[in-house]
């Protein structure tokens, strides 16, 4: 057993768990936030985003021992704009891909702010490129919604990005 | 009926989801996230062949993990119950998943089935232990091979719902007269369902009372069937279902996964927690069979539709599984003069199959809408006027009126708002730059029915409604449509009404599944709602508080609140009404033929030399009846399309043929749509009330999908002249 100190929306926590336990079991199992969800456990769905340090990581593969020093993030320990967005616009049916995608549009907007391309980024240019559709749903192709609500998300997205 | 204290009516409106902000905030709670002192967490261990007996077990390894409570096989799994066969008279029977009474047998009958299940104090220790657990088989001969079984398969037997056969006049002699023809076979391969939220249970053992969070479409009848299988009466078990992360059909019978977790909280007298892993999901769930169809059409040189015969092969299990409506589109959708649709199936030594989305409908209406398009071209009509030349006015198999058909109307929206006329008849004619162009067509169609549900309604003197009803709610948003259709017919705010659901203490309702659980719900909420209307201005007319409002004449009357039920749950009553619900739906498909319908309008880019398909714009028109949320419905219908993307594109369980073992049991080697595949889904609906359901709602939950791939694939075709009969339309189909 590793003893280990975790930093989930501000608050410290001692974790005494083997160190394979990813860091979504140590979220759900050991520190009961469910909030965070697990579709897949293989890092094929994006449900267990959160934010590590305000980068979007999958923590189903992430160790938790990892993320000792960092400062994690999860939907419980988010208040932005963007969730009531998603109400308006539907952007969820069932609600099981939902924290995972509000999670990975707050980092999204950030890489984008920073600067980073996507793969349908064109040439460089001086003045920040405007967030398009096109771009939020590249940038957000990692996080599936089986329901089918991406009409309504990149509609959210894309009214809080502008 | 529909006033309200403002004049405004919420019926219609796009109003936010009630649930929204506990699906945006983390704080829903899934069957998998709900803590109880003393939890464990098991994991199943699946079969490694397709059908044998097990001559060994060896648990040692998995045992001697750190935190394994038990190990569960066979050998030393609690005695359970048998299911029932399943049996119309019965309709709960329905819900078992397969036949096989899970830890209680030696034998396997499917790559997949769970033979053992390991108990922990934490999941990973579960997991793990599981991995450890060696068995030993004596194998038997299996057949596992659907496309080397299809010329084995046989006629399946019909229902008055479901009929196997049908024909009207002799569609075969008329084919082989008719001046043009199209005779094509066509494909479609073993669906999943992969809802997001992998099946889920917690398992609670009090005594002999039950209590199971579990991610279910079916409270009612999951109950009847624990209790069944439990040995206990069923006011001991309860079943909870307040969120469930998606279903599509997926989780409305029981699966080995429930039975099972409830098995292991009994054997170690502890709260179990099991939530299948996404290999899980596909081995140990039932998925849509796979399918084979001929599509053969005869018409006259005017395009009139002389002959149209359909027929399919689909699959079942030896252990399961249920006949598939493939052909049931054949027989609504074209006045064609003569008509034979028949289905068959082959049983093979597989998981049973199961109803996805628009069962039968979704597959079905790819092979006829394609043909249709081939048709059209053969005939050098547009696609759109041949189903208007075809378009019937009684129900075509057997003349039945239709309760209400407006596909016409909703040709002509789409092809108005998706620019139809813009289209150049010949394929392969529009190339933007590495991209060719295409524009493809298919009709949606799925049947309406309506069951029944139990409701009961509260008014009280503080003006607050109380909806209780033991509905599913899986992303439907069912809740909010509920409340505004109260809140209308009793004239209280949206606000004021709370809906309580997802309970199987709650009166019973139907299971959610064949797009009727709206439509029966509104039914009963509107008739309680009603009589509370009654009561309540006999109250008024007594205090003289007529024309006031519900608080006002309740604190006349001094009454604190009132209250109306529709149906019942007593042992009695529960009978009467499946019997009566029998006899409704029987009637009702004698009378009417009743359905929801529309059309998809769809743009295509083929790359020109890698055959990658993109979707690059979506118009459907649909005809739903009313339409009671424009939010959620749309969003319903949209989901639909978008599983239909997928269906059309990527979709495919890839079998071993020699060993019966899906080779892709993993979201990234079973691809559903992402982001980056959907377009904007442009949507429009007639809002036309059908005149024979409550409140004119034919359900929107299965309609989306039908039509989807067909109209892909139709896209396809008019962008690069190839036509591809064979789902998924991936692109080495379309570069050789
Ligand atoms: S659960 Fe982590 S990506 Fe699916
Ligand atoms: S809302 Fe159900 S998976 Fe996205």
């Amino acid at each position: 057993m590793a003893e280990l100190r975790v930093r989930v929306n501000g608050a410290d926590h001692l974790l005494d768990i083997p160190p394979q336990v990813s860091l979504l079991d140590a979220l759900r199992e050991h520190l009961g936030l469910t909030g965070t969800k697990k579709g897949c456990d293989q890092g094929a769905c994006g449900a267990c985003t959160v934010l590590a340090d305000g980068e979007r990581i999958n923590a189903c593969l992430a160790l938790a021992v990892q993320y000792a020093d960092r400062e994690i993030t999860t939907i419980e320990g988010i208040d932005h704009p963007i969730q009531e967005a998603f109400v308006r616009h539907d952007g969820f049916q069932c609600g099981y891909c939902t924290s995972g995608q509000i999670c990975s549009a707050i980092g999204m907007l950030a890489e984008h702010k920073d600067g980073m391309p996507s793969a349908v980024t064109g040439e460089p240019s001086a003045e920040g490129e405007e967030l398009t559709d096109e771009e939020i749903r590249e940038r957000m192709s990692g996080n599936l919604c089986r329901c089918g609500a991406y009409h309504g998300i990149v509609e959210a997205i894309g009214e809080v990005a502008r | 009926m529909t006033r309200t204290v403002d004049g405004e009516h919420l019926v219609g409106q796009p109003i936010d989801r009630i649930d929204g902000p506990a699906k945006t905030t983390g704080g829903a709670r899934f069957s998998a996230e709900h803590a109880y002192p003393g939890l464990t967490h098991a994991a199943l261990v699946p079969a490694t062949v397709s059908r044998g007996r097990i001559t060994a077990i060896d648990t040692a390894a998995a045992a001697a993990v750190p935190g394994v409570i038990t190990v569960l096989t066979h050998g030393n799994a609690p005695k359970l119950n048998p299911p029932k066969r399943p049996t119309p008279a019965n309709l709960s029977t329905l819900v078992s998943g397969t036949q096989v009474n899970y830890l209680n047998t030696d034998e396997v009958h499917w790559d997949g089935q769970p033979v053992a299940v390991v108990v922990a104090e934490t999941s990973h220790a579960a997991r793990e232990a599981a991995a450890l657990v060696h068995v030993s088989y004596e194998r038997l001969p299996a057949v596992v091979d659907f496309a080397a079984e299809e010329p084995n398969a046989v006629a399946q037997k019909g229902n008055p719902v479901m009929p196997g056969s049908a024909k009207k006049g002799d569609a075969d002699a008329a084919l082989a007269v008719a001046p043009v023809t199209v005779d094509a076979r066509y494909t479609t391969p073993q669906h999943h369902h992969n809802a997001l939220e992998p099946h889920a249970t917690t398992a609670v053992w009090q005594g002999d009372e039950l209590t199971v969070h579990d991610s279910t479409q079916s409270i009612t009848w999951l109950r009847k069937h624990l209790a069944l299988r439990f040995g206990v009466p069923e006011a001991k078990v309860r079943v909870l279902a307040p969120f469930v992360g998606g279903g599509f059909g997926g989780k409305g019978f029981a699966w080995p996964g429930t039975i099972i977790a409830v098995l292991a909280a009994r054997a170690t007298g502890r709260p179990v927690r099991l939530l299948l892993t996404r290999e899980d999901v596909h081995r140990a769930v039932g998925a849509r069979t796979p399918s084979a169809q001929r599509v053969a059409l005869g018409a006259d040189t005017g395009g009139r539709l002389t002959a149209l015969v359909h027929t399919s092969v689909t699959r079942t299990s030896r252990v399961g599984g249920q006949p598939e409506q493939v052909t049931a589109p054949a027989q609504h959708l074209y006045d064609a003069t003569n008509i034979r649709t028949a289905q068959s199936q082959t049983t093979l030594d597989w998981m049973p199959n199961t109803s996805m989305r628009a069962p039968g409908d979704a597959i079905g209406s790819f092979a006829l809408e394609s043909a249709i398009d081939e048709l059209a071209g053969e005939l050098g009509i547009d696609p759109v006027e041949l189903r208007m030349r075809n378009e019937p006015e009684r129900n075509p198999i057997d003349g039945k009126r239709f309760s209400h058909r407006m596909l016409r109307e909703a040709y002509a929206l789409g092809a108005r708002r998706f620019g139809w006329e813009n289209r150049s008849p010949e394929p392969r004619s529009t190339r933007d730059g590495r991209w060719l162009v295409g524009m493809g067509v298919a009709t949606a169609y799925h049947p309406a029915m309506q069951f029944t549900a139990n409701v009961t309604v509260r008014l009280a003197a503080d003006g607050t409604v109380t909806v209780r009803c033991g509905f599913q709610e899986m992303g439907m948003g069912n809740a909010t449509v509920q409340a505004q259709i109260a809140a209308d017919a009793l004239g209280v705010p949206f606000e004021a009404v709370r809906v309580e659901y997802g309970d199987s203490a709650l009166p019973a309702s139907v299971m959610a599944g064949g797009s009727m659980q709206t439509s029966t719900v509104a039914g009963s909420v509107l008739a309680a709602c009603g009589k509370l209307t009654r009561r309540l201005s006999t109250l008024a007319r007594r205090t003289g508080m007529q024309g006031r409002t519900p608080t006002e004449i309740l604190t006349a009357a001094r009454v604190p609140f009132i209250d109306a039920a529709v149906g019942s749950d007593t042992r009695l009553g529960a009978l009467a009404g499946q019997a009566r619900m029998l006899a409704k739906v029987v009637r009702d498909q004698r009378t009417w033929a009743k359905a929801a319908c529309g059309a998809h309008f769809c743009e295509v880019r083929v790359d020109a030399d890698t055959g990658e398909v993109r979707v690059s714009r979506w118009t459907a028109a649909f005809d739903v009846g009313r339409v009671i949320n424009r939010k959620t419905a749309f969003s319903q219908l949209r989901g639909g399309i978008v599983m239909g993307i997928g269906m059309a594109l990527f979709e495919e369980a890839l079998v071993d043929r020699r060993t019966g073992r899906i080779m892709n049991p993993s979201l990234s080697g079973y691809h559903v749509p992402v982001h980056a595949d959907v377009p904007p889904i442009d949507i429009a609906c007639l809002d036309e009330p059908d005149p024979t359901m409550p409140l004119g709602i034919l359900g929107v939950g299965e309609v989306g999908i039908t039509g989807v791939a067909a109209a892909i694939a139709n896209a396809i075709h008019h962008a690069t002249g190839s036509r591809i009969r064979d789902l998924p339309i991936t692109p080495d189909k379309l570069v050789t």
